[in-house]
């Protein structure tokens, strides 16, 4: 195990703990360069989106995992995101580079006006009220058809900068690296948010609202701030996916997609970045792993292919109940754990990462 | 002029009065203690003071002007800063960031600068951080600056609570039963403290204690309560002879105990 000498207040400011770490960061960062030439298209466009998941899974890490606000309304900031970038481009006329901050902040001042209201509510209750959010947002697509097209959908325009023009068929390398600048600036921002005050009153809130509102955190007021900062996330997200999916319309961005986001974040590992970026890898790339395991499995049986409807929902619920089961900390619970093992070994024990129960409350004010 | 001062206060839940015409000044620098049995209305005046209930009638005042026109989080800005009685700790943090979080009342700057962490971020970071140095030095608490708060055992929770309500640098320190559930060692160790808190850091005390030994070596005053009344204040000493407080506590002896006796 590394001990680290800690010699100046900097130590537990700076983003890496030593210089290994960063080292290995930095080989993280090569190899996602390096991608391009490694993936054949097919495998490229995969990893375009497991990135783009990546980045809601974050949005939604922010709120879910870092200040405990459960929230099953995050498709609908995704589709905010998505109508608002393209809108802003067909309509308006705007370039990429304006109209993707523009959806991201968009969504974010929906997000934040949204949760005035919305974050009274604690714990399950939110959690229903938030789907309402998602339901609402579809049919509000429909309503609104001369503007979003109603059910025929829209479709995104390939992305131009500076004249280099990014499409996922034509230039899939160039949408890849587009997205990979914007998830690393999601990363810092996140890592940001983290060492600094703001992002630990976000954990205090999670953790005790009375003992928040006594260290003189506005619970109310951060609680809307950090929904602002997750939808925002959320709603750049949404823009990626729609230049991704090329069309999208009403039932694009549907309750199920919320239930997935909130099954990555969970099934990655509450409350870290790594969790956001192993949970949106699951979710992004479990559909193919079906298709490819059916596949395989008809070849076997000499059946053809085989299809079972609800077989991939089926088998996210049942990720999901494992998880919960056996390790509620997530695949970046579990990382942790290996990684100790090694660290210390052979002194790891198996109780190690088991925590005392909770004291008594106080009765909580709510 | 006091710095707290407490003017007639009563507050009812429904039909019951928990607290009931209750008045007394803290001065700064001193040692107030609250005592008194279970529901004597100790803990809610401490949740009045913190403005989690609004009092039915009366005043208070800190610093000469009243707050009860404040929200509840303003009261760290104003320098009130408090700790509970069923430790309220930021379970899934370090011990070094939970005193952090005491030092949200400092905090300057915002969201923007936060999330690009500008030079003025972290020049703030590492002022914040030499400050919750210093209350570590404080209270021992070095060996667990980088532990979770959720593998500690209780005794240290307690002076962590202690050590974020201190990194807040208030004016006024509530201690809810600083010394409920520790050992005779770590009551002893609670007692210097809040000497040293009283008289190296000038900050002035106000705290609900059980513990009798405790307040009476480190109390300047002492009021007693008993069903939201208040029955006797003075010195520890005159508090604790008082009849009506052998009354609370024990009880009076009936007519036939009087004859055996």
């Amino acid at each position: 195990m590394r001990t680290v000498f800690k010699t100046s207040y900097d130590a537990d400011i700076n983003l890496f703990r030593h210089p290994q770490q960063m080292g290995w960061y930095l080989a993280l960062i090569m190899l996602a360069l390096a991608l391009p030439f490694l993936l054949s298209v097919f495998a490229l466009g995969e990893a375009t989106n497991v990135l783009i998941w990546a980045i809601a899974c974050m949005g939604l890490m922010i709120l879910v995992g870092q200040t405990g606000q459960a929230s099953l309304g995050h498709a609908a900031f995704l589709a905010i995101g998505c109508y608002a970038n393209v809108l802003l481009q067909q309509r308006l006329g705007l370039p990429f580079l304006l109209s993707f901050p523009l959806a991201g902040l968009i969504a974010g001042v929906a997000g934040a006006l949204i949760a005035m209201p919305m974050t009274k509510l604690h714990g399950i209750y939110l959690a229903i009220g938030t789907i309402a959010i998602t339901i609402l947002t579809e049919d509000f697509i429909v309503i609104a058809t001369p503007l979003t097209n109603g059910v025929i959908g829209l479709m995104a325009p390939p992305i131009d900068i500076f004249g280099f023009e990014i499409d996922r068929y034509r230039t899939p390398w160039l949408l890849y690296y587009l997205i990979l600048a914007v998830t690393l600036l999601v990363v810092l921002a996140y890592r940001n948010l983290q060492r600094s005050p703001l992002g630990r009153s976000f954990a205090a809130i999670r953790d005790s609202e009375i003992s928040a509102q006594a260290m003189g955190v506005n619970v109310a007021r951060t609680k809307a701030v950090a929904f602002g900062i997750s939808t925002g996330i959320t709603g750049l997200a949404g823009a990626l996916m729609g230049h991704y999916a090329g069309i999208f319309n009403n039932e694009t961005f549907n309750l199920i997609i919320s239930i997935q986001l909130l099954l990555a974040i969970v099934i990655g590992g509450l409350g870290s970045i790594h969790g956001a970026f192993f949970g949106a890898a699951v979710v992004a790339m479990l559909p193919q792993a079906i298709a490819i395991g059916r596949d395989v499995l008809g070849r076997f049986i000499g059946g053809g292919s085989i299809a079972i409807p609800g077989m991939e929902t089926a088998i996210f619920g049942l990720l999901l109940i494992l998880f919960i089961l056996f390790e509620p900390m997530g695949i970046y619970g579990r990382w942790v754990k290996i990684r100790t093992y090694f660290e210390l070994f052979p002194f790891y024990r198996k109780d190690m990462f088991r925590r005392q129960k909770a004291y008594l409350k106080t009765e909580r004010m709510r | 002029m006091s710095l707290l001062e407490i003017d007639n206060v009563t507050l009812r839940f429904g039909g019951v009065t928990a607290v009931s015409q209750v008045s007394f000044n803290v001065e700064e620098g001193e040692v107030f203690a609250l005592v008194g049995p279970n529901g004597a209305g100790k803990s809610t005046l401490f949740n009045l003071i913190s403005r989690i209930y609004d009092p039915a009638e009366g005043d208070i005042r800190f610093d000469g002007r009243t707050i009860l026109d404040r929200k509840p989080h303003e009261m760290a800005r104003l320098g009130i800063a408090r700790t509970f009685q069923n430790i309220e700790l930021f379970d899934h943090a370090t011990v070094a960031q939970n005193l952090l979080v005491g030092r949200h009342r400092h905090r300057k700057s915002r969201m923007w600068t936060e999330l690009l962490f500008t030079p003025f971020v972290r020049a703030q970071e590492r002022h914040h951080r030499e400050a919750i140095e210093k209350v570590i030095d404080f209270l021992d608490l070095q060996a667990y600056r980088d532990k979770y708060i959720a593998g500690l055992p209780y005794g240290v929770r307690k002076v962590v609570e202690m050590g974020r309500a201190l990194a807040i640098e208030p004016r006024l320190l509530l201690l809810d039963e600083p010394a409920s559930g520790l050992s005779v060692e770590e009551t002893q160790d609670v007692a210097f403290w809040v000497e040293d808190i009283k008289k190296q850091m000038g900050i002035t005390v106000l705290m609900v204690e059980h513990d009798m030994h405790l307040v009476a070596s480190v109390s300047d005053r002492v009021l007693a309560l008993a069903d939201g009344k208040m029955l006797a204040m003075g010195t520890p000493h005159e508090v604790q002879n008082h009849p009506k407080v052998i009354e609370a506590y024990i009880g009076v002896a009936d007519e036939h105990e009087k004859v055996l006796a």
